[in-house]
């Protein structure tokens, strides 16, 4: 149909202008250039040959890598009517939540300015600029003063901005009727209910060997690991990133996780990016920000104090700095609800040609920040590299987790598909929680923000990572949440107050995370 | 292709409810918005485009212009077009749209008037219509251009017979063209990538944020 080729040649149009500013357009160019002196290539089929000196020497692959990457992380060109604010929300009244949410991030970003008489950036004397370089590696045994700072807000503040947030169209009633929702989220956004998340999590299902579970003790390596970690190392031979999210769906073997990954996010480790890198680090000797001090509170607070975590924070500090000056993430922004904060040059306040983002990736971080870059660290030992993955995590995932936006994996669908599936699969469960005053999303939240980073064990996290990236979505995380809470309902029956129920529910380390989730998915009678 | 937009006034939208508006509880499931185009000749409808506003489904009648003897009729063009899949939930509900001719169930070449159905049978929505509504007609073709007659046929001019040994000019020529154009599309190419700079001259001193 009409329609459809020219959405498809619009889509071919904005991967191919978003692909031409990329290294791998570079590379392909020179190897193109390169190939013109091989015997097979002739003048007359030129096209042709080098399509196919592409193909064989694996080029080809690479791009279509770029591409699949491409298709997952960016969205469908909107329509030629649509505003480009369309594209970060379509719903008018979130946009506007959102615009007032970030207004009182920047108000108390400028009154902590204010009453502590830093400014929000400076450039470093050349002293301290060699100081820093000199200890760049172990920043960690800094001791600066950090007690007057205070992070720029916590989950619980933003989950108070969600259940506030109201449709105008929407009939609100006061009294209580069959339209109020009965959890806190109060928007009607489209859920899956279990069919449809059976459907779309099939990989998860009791005939599928699944690692998490397939690989304990008990069940012997020649039924599914043996096989599973062989096409693995098949999968890693080709190169090829959508046969790796398909693959990683069903988990993926530690020995093969690093390199998984570094597949699915398109992540290469040329020259180009450790050169990057240096140049980032160079940035953050350069220029003090504001910001460092509030990352510098948020790993002490959280990373340095979990017993997991507290020996990368060395490796913290230098991704998260790094990561404030880059200004590579901007780009996210365009699919992204939120919008980086403005500020001008000291003297040039309104002069447009004098403004500029702050932070320069544009990206406040929040109390726990730090703990979506901890689990990481596991994984990569090289700074840049753990930059890299860290960062195209944020882009594609993590940044729906502390934005107001109406997409099926933004915070807002995660709640309320967290309170929709314990609501109509837990009914008791959830009205006894209720009566006691003890609302289940005020317990889950702080989870599914962090990505429950931090609350489960390294390895069960690192699995349930692998399926965030092998479906391409977040939803399996209130899944999760809601089938802590089945687990869990006994001992949460009995409970009479909310702080018994966060006391049940204060400590996850010992949950298996794929038995919970196929118990809940396909082995609870409805 | 390209298209014009036609100017149209639309009236305001008509509830259609059994009973008294006033009296009756609960909002009317079904609204009514007609298009005209005044001082306008009938025309061939190219393209509709539209913002919704919580409408669920939408039906399009045309009114189009016959031969001067018989009157005008109604006559559905669109049938109950669903914009939002699940009507209780936000899914489209404030989506762009786009309904191109080849999607109409009938011709739409003389165009009189428009009449626009929308429907939400939900009641939890407090109400609901289209916005930006704009019609478009089939834009100018781009003229034809006589080419002078020496251009389309040249004249065929005898082959010189000391060129025999060399390459044939055509196949060269051919293949020069072709290095040629990739060439020119690989420095035509530009990129919308960001240089990386995040500071002004090198200075990035700031001191509070701004609301604007």
């Amino acid at each position: 149909m009409l329609q459809e080729e020219s959405d498809l040649s619009l889509i071919i149009a904005q991967i191919v202008q978003k692909l031409k500013g990329s290294n791998l357009y570079a590379q392909l160019e020179r190897q193109a250039w390169a190939s013109l002196q091989r015997p097979e290539i002739r003048l007359e089929s030129l096209k042709e040959d080098i399509k196919e000196f592409f193909k064989i020497t694996g080029w080809e692959k690479k791009l279509q890598n770029a591409v699949y990457s491409e298709l997952n992380v960016y969205p469908l060109p909107r329509h030629p009517a649509a505003p480009p604010e369309h594209l970060k929300e379509p719903l008018v009244y979130m946009r506007k939540a959102q615009g007032s949410w970030e207004k009182r991030i920047l108000k108390s970003l400028n009154s902590m300015c204010t009453e502590l008489s830093i400014p929000l950036a400076r450039k470093r004397p050349v002293g301290q600029q060699k100081e820093l370089l000199n200890k760049w590696n172990e920043m960690g045994t800094d001791e600066p003063d950090l007690s007057l700072f205070r992070p720029v807000y916590a989950p619980k503040d933003f989950l108070e901005v969600l259940i506030n947030l109201r449709n105008p169209n929407y009939e609100n009633g006061d009294s209580l009727s069959f339209r109020t929702h009965l959890g806190l989220i109060q928007v009607p956004l489209k859920v899956k209910d279990i069919p449809e998340l059976k459907e779309c999590f099939v990989e998860l299902g009791l005939n599928t060997g699944q690692l998490g579970i397939d690989d304990s003790t008990q069940v012997p390596p020649e039924l599914f690991e043996n096989e599973h970690v062989r096409i693995g190392q098949k999968v890693l031979a080709e190169q090829d990133s959508a046969a790796a999210q398909q693959y990683i769906r069903q988990g993926s073997p530690t020995a093969l996780r690093a390199e998984l990954w570094a597949l699915i996010l398109n992540i290469s480790s040329q020259p180009e990016d450790i050169l990057y890198y240096e140049q980032l680090k160079t940035n953050v000797i350069q220029h003090d920000l504001l910001v460092d001090s509030l990352i510098y509170k948020d790993v002490k607070l959280t990373a340095s104090n979990d017993d997991y975590y507290f020996v990368f924070e060395d490796y913290l500090y230098q991704v998260l700095l790094c990561f404030s000056r880059d200004t590579s993430v901007l780009g996210h922004f365009a699919y992204n609800s939120a919008s980086p904060p403005k500020s001008y040059i000291r003297g040039k306040l309104g002069l447009e040609e004098y403004a500029v983002f702050y932070p320069p990736n544009g990206v406040i971080p929040f109390h726990g920040f730090s703990m979506y870059v901890a689990p990481l660290c596991f994984l990569y030992h090289e700074p840049y590299k753990l930059y890299q993955t860290f960062r195209e995590m944020y882009v594609r995932f993590f940044f729906r987790l502390h934005s107001i936006s109406s997409h099926p994996s933004g915070i807002v669908s995660l709640c309320l598909l967290f309170e929709t599936l314990l609501q109509t699969y837990l009914p008791q469960l959830f009205y006894h929680l209720r009566e006691i005053g003890a609302q289940p999303l005020r317990i889950s939240f702080k989870w599914m923000v962090r990505a429950f980073s931090g609350y489960l064990a390294t390895d069960q996290l690192l699995l349930l990572w692998d399926r965030i990236l092998g479906y391409n979505s977040l939803e399996i995380l209130a899944v999760l949440a809601a089938a802590v809470f089945a687990f869990r309902a006994v001992n949460l029956m009995e409970v009479t107050s909310l702080a018994a129920a966060e006391a049940v529910l204060a400590d996850l380390s010992t949950l298996k995370v794929m038995p919970l989730l196929q118990i809940f998915l396909f082995a609870t009678v409805t | 292709m390209s298209r014009l937009s036609v100017p149209c006034h639309v009236k305001g939208a008509v509830a259609l409810q059994i009973g008294d508006v006033r009296t009756v509880q609960g909002r009317p499931g079904v609204l009514v918005i007609d298009v005209t185009f005044p001082s306008m000749e009938p025309f061939e409808l190219q393209e509709i485009t539209f913002k919704n506003y919580y409408t669920a489904f939408l039906t399009i009648r045309v009114r189009q212009h016959t031969s001067a003897h018989t009157q005008a009729k109604w006559v559905t063009c669109l049938r109950d077009y669903c914009l939002m899949p699940d009507p209780h939930s936000e899914d489209g509900a404030q989506e762009y749209v786009s309904l191109f001719k080849h999607q109409m169930l009938c011709d739409m070449a003389r165009v009189l008037e428009l009449r626009l159905i929308l429907r939400q049978p939900s009641p939890l929505w407090l109400s609901f219509t289209v916005e930006e509504l704009q019609i478009f007609q089939q834009g100018p073709k781009s003229p034809s251009v006589t080419f002078p007659k020496w251009l389309s046929h040249p004249v065929p001019c005898e082959q010189p017979s000391f060129l025999e040994g060399l390459p044939d000019p055509s196949r060269v020529s051919s293949e020069v063209q072709q290095m040629w154009a990739l060439t020119e599309m690989i420095r035509a190419s530009h990129t919308s990538t960001r240089i990386g700079r995040f500071d002004v001259d090198g200075c990035y001193d700031l001191n509070l944020l701004s609301y604007t």
